[in-house]
Order: C-alpha cells, then sequence, then structure tokens
C-alpha cells in the first residue's frame, strides 16, 4: 500500500523540529532513516499528519570521544556503526552487533537514535545501549536538555521515556576499559531477520574471572532484559563449564516471565538463550566457541 | 492532497526537477512520473529489495525512501547503470548462469551485487550471499545468482573462475 497523505517538513536545525511540535503537536512525527517509520505508513499502521525530517540537521551528526565517553550522533547509520574506528576501537559492540541489523541497503539509511526511538523489542542496539551503560540525550523546547540512562529508557513495544515533544540527540558511552570485553550473539532463520533471541554483554575478565557483567537478552519480552539473577550468580567465578551450568540455571529465573511471540515459544526461546549464554561467556572468558 | 513540493535531483546523470506529493516514495516516483520502470516494487515495506536503487552512491531501498527526501541527491537506477555498461559484465553472468528466471528480482539483484563487487571484489560467497540477504527471489533458489556473482568478482580480481 501508500502512505496516507502528509505535509513535509524538511528540518535544518533543532528549532525547526520544535517548531512543528508546538504547532501540530501530536500530529508532527520524526523520519529519521525512516526504515521502521515508512513501512509502517506505508501500512497505514501509522498516519502522521505532518512529518518532520530531521536528516539535515547537521549536530545530529558525528561520533567524537572526550574524557572516557563516546558520543554518538542520532543519525549515526548502522552502517557508520559498523565501520567507524572510534566506535570500533571504543564502543566494539556495537561495531559486533551493526551487521546484524537488517541488510545493507536498509543499514545504509537506519540510524542509531531511530533504533533506540522506536524501540522494537528484538532490535540489537537497544539492548548493546544497556549492556554498554549508554546514556541517552534527548533535547525539547521547554525543558531543555535531558539525560537518560539506557536501562530506564525502554519501557516496553515501542514505547520509550522519550516525551512527545522531544528529540534524541545523541548517545554517550563510556569507553571500553583495559580489562574489559564485550560479546555479541544472535539466532536468527535467516542473515538479517530480526533475532529469535539475542544477547549483547560486557564484562570484566581478569585471568578467567567474570566480574561486573553486563548481560542483555533481546526479542524476549517487551523490552530488553538485564539478567540480574545471571549476572549475580556468575560475579567473581571462574569460566568452566560448571560455571556454564549454572548460568544456564540461573537464567530460568531471568526469563522465567518471558514472552511468546507468533513464531517462538518461550520455551524455546529459554531454550535458545541458554545456547547463547554458553557462548557469550566462552567469548568473554576468550575460550572462543563452544 | 496535501501541498507539492519541488524537488531538484539528478537521476541517471541528467537533471530533474519537479513538484512531487510528500507521500510519493522515491521508487514510485521514478516509475510513475519518470517512466524508468525498471526498478520494480514488490512489497513496499522494505523486505523484498525488488526497489533497490543507488542513492549518493549508496543502495538503499526505494519504497523506504521519500521522492521529497531525493532533493540534491545523485540517483542511480538499473537503466541509469545498465545504459553506462557498468554492470554488463554481471548481466552477461546473470544471463549465461541463469541467474533469473522471471526477472522481477534481478534489478536490485544486480545493484546489490554491484555495491558488493565495487567493494570487495573478492567477496566469498558466505559474503556475497549476505550482501544479496535482504533481495528476495522466488524463483532461482540463489545458486545461480551466487555463482554469477562470485564469477564476475573473480574476474574482475584478475583470479580465473
Ligand atoms: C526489512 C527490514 C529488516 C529490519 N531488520 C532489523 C533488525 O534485524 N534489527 C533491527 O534492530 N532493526 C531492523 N530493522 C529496522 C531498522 O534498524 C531501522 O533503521 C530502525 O528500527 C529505525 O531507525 P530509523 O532511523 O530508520 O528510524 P525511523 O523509521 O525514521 O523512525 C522510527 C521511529 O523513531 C522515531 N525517531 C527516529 N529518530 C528519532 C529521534 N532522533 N528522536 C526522537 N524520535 C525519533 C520516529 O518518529 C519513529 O517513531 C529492519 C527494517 C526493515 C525494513
Ligand atoms: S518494494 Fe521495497 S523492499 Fe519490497
Ligand atoms: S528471477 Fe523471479 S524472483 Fe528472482
Amino acid at each position: 500500500m501508500k502512505a496516507a497523505p502528509f505535509d513535509f517538513v524538511r528540518a535544518t536545525a533543532l528549532s525547526d523540529v520544535f517548531a512543528a511540535f508546538e504547532r501540530h503537536g501530536d500530529d508532527a512525527r520524526i523520519v529519521a532513516g525512516g526504515q521502521s517509520l515508512m513501512p509502517m505508513m506505508n501500512m497505514r499502521l501509522a498516519a502522521p499528519r505532518v512529518l518532520v525530517d530531521i536528516n539535515h540537521i547537521a549536530e545530529l551528526n558525528g561520533v567524537s570521544e572526550t574524557d572516557g565517553t563516546l558520543r554518538i550522533g542520532a543519525l549515526t547509520r548502522h552502517q557508520e556503526l559498523g565501520v567507524n574506528a572510534l566506535v570500533a576501537e571504543h564502543a566494539p559492540l556495537l561495531t559486533m552487533a551493526s551487521t546484524h541489523i537488517a541488510h545493507p541497503a536498509i543499514r545504509n539509511r537506519g540510524t542509531f537514535g531511530g533504533s533506540l526511538s522506536h524501540a522494537d523489542p528484538a532490535a540489537e542496539l537497544p539492548a548493546c545501549a544497556i549492556a554498554s551503560d549508554a546514556v541517552i540525550n534527548a533535547v525539547s523546547s521547554s525543558r531543555g536538555e535531558r539525560s537518560i540512562k539506557a536501562v530506564d529508557f525502554f519501557l516496553g513495544t515501542f514505547h520509550t521515556a522519550l516525551e512527545p515533544d522531544e528529540i534524541l540527540v545523541s548517545v554517550d558511552i563510556p569507553i571500553i576499559g583495559a580489562a574489559e570485553r564485550v560479546a555479541f550473539d544472535e539466532l536468527a532463520r535467516r542473515q538479517g531477520d530480526y533475532a529469535l533471541v539475542g544477547l549483547a554483554a560486557k564484562g570484566t575478565i581478569e585471568g578467567k574471572t567474570f566480574k561486573d557483567l553486563r548481560l542483555v537478552f533481546f526479542s524476549v519480552a517487551d523490552r530488553p532484559i538485564l539478567a540480574t539473577e545471571t549476572i549475580a550468580t556468575l560475579e567473581g567465578k571462574d569460566y568452566s563449564p560448571d560455571t556454564v551450568t549454572v548460568a544456564e540455571a540461573a537464567l530460568e529465573v531471568d526469563l522465567q516471565d518471558i514472552d511468546s511471540d507468533l513464531h517462538t515459544s518461550a520455551a524455546t526461546k529459554t531454550h535458545l538463550a541458554r545456547v547463547l549464554v554458553g557462548r557469550v561467556l566462552a567469548e568473554l572468558a576468550g575460550e572462543g566457541r563452544q | 492532497m496535501s501541498d507539492t513540493l519541488t524537488v531538484n535531483l539528478t537521476v541517471n546523470g541528467e537533471k530533474v526537477s519537479r513538484a512531487i506529493e510528500p507521500r510519493r516514495n522515491l521508487v514510485d516516483f521514478l516509475r510513475e512520473d519518470l517512466q524508468l520502470t525498471g526498478s520494480h516494487v514488490g512489497c513496499e515495506h522494505g523486505v523484498c529489495g525488488a526497489c533497490t536503487l543507488r542513492v549518493n552512491g549508496e543502495i538503499v531501498r526505494g519504497c523506504l525512501m521519500l521522492a521529497v527526501q531525493a532533493e540534491g541527491a545523485v540517483v542511480e537506477t538499473i537503466e541509469g547503470v545498465s545504459d553506462s555498461g557498468e554492470i554488463a559484465d554481471l548481466q552477461e553472468a546473470f544471463h549465461e548462469r541463469n541467474a533469473l528466471q522471471c526477472g522481477f528480482c534481478t534489478p536490485g539483484m544486480l545493484l546489490a551485487a554491484a555495491d558488493l563487487l565495487n567493494a570487495n571484489p573478492g567477496a566469498g560467497r558466505d559474503q556475497i550471499r549476505e550482501h544479496i540477504s535482504g533481495n528476495y527471489c522466488r524463483c532461482t533458489g540463489y545458486q545461480a545468482i551466487v555463482d554469477a556473482i562470485e564469477a564476475v568478482g573473480r574476474k574482475r580480481s584478475g583470479q580465473s573462475s
């Protein structure tokens, strides 16, 4: 199908976005890469009266590093995340995750800010943001700028802490420490498909000992799940097959309320999550894939 | 109907200026307004890849970009890269290896293949499959398509096929 008619605003500054929000309220909708919004509009699942194109707002671009923090602009494309040298050096989890997102033609348009704002429970980047302790920066004309921890940002399917008149401008990620490692894996039916289950992980590894792990599952519930029980169980433990077994058991607690979706039952998802935790712990411990 | 906007862009090397309704997506604009019907329209929600176009040198979904977003852009379609001869070797290989049957997916498939081989002519079969993973073919079973792209990549990078 074709999208319903709408008016189009080509914003070149944040003030253009705020003006559109002020004038049109909820009828105005931001479009970034359009790789989630346009399909919804073409299927008439969304019909904004006014579309505000933010692709030409220069300050939403760019990746920079200052004082131990990597700042990634909202308009950074998935493709750029995958090849950017600063991202590879300071936030390699995003580099790893980027090639799992959709297909090349979609990665050329889709944006980091769009993926986080859209908050698809099966999306890779929200889970990576939580695993990386990211902070999301948003601006509105009435309240100015505020920062929201990634762990508090995702509230449900397509639902975030962003207010309707706010725009996500950038994401801050603490740069990876010398003793920290990251790992990412997902199971999908085909390359580029949304994951059946995925896992983004970060942690400090001393020898074979896990410390301060962040294990974040996605595509298991209405938002990414930080596996707190599994993380607590693994704290201070050495990597071994027994440790993996203990982690798998703890996972049952973290995932006890997970949902079946159209294609995959909760039991299958839990099984796949156990497979992933084994692989990812091995990778974090430098044991390669089991 | 919402107001039209005037958009200036370059399509296959020619400057075009048109008043366009905002809801018109780029592939419909090319097909319906410019009669460039080589790019196809399948699913209209980003899944099939039949609408693949090149915008400012990068492949994109023509159904997920609005024509009004192409202001100032350089757009290339299958007609453009055919006429320039850029993908003549790929077209020849697709023909020789039976890498198309109905041909519906072929324009998009060729642009995705060209995108990969321009960056990495030595791409292996896994990389080829990865790169065309966003382009559906309901006829060939993909094997012949991968064969054709691999053969051209080898030739271009000077290896024997
Ligand atoms: C076939 C297909 C397969 C896909 N597979 C995957 C996949 O495997 N994994 C995955 O994660 N994604 C996948 N995607 C989605 C893709 O990653 C999108 O790019 C992403 O979800 C949204 O980013 P966008 O920039 O395109 O946002 P848009 O589509 O432009 O916008 C999405 C939503 O976010 C809002 N928004 C966008 N930017 C901002 C901002 N800066 N501030 C406030 N609100 C904003 C919009 O108003 C809209 O509600 C797929 C898409 C397609 C078509
Ligand atoms: S028509 Fe655009 S991806 Fe199917
Ligand atoms: S040749 Fe028919 S869809 Fe590919």
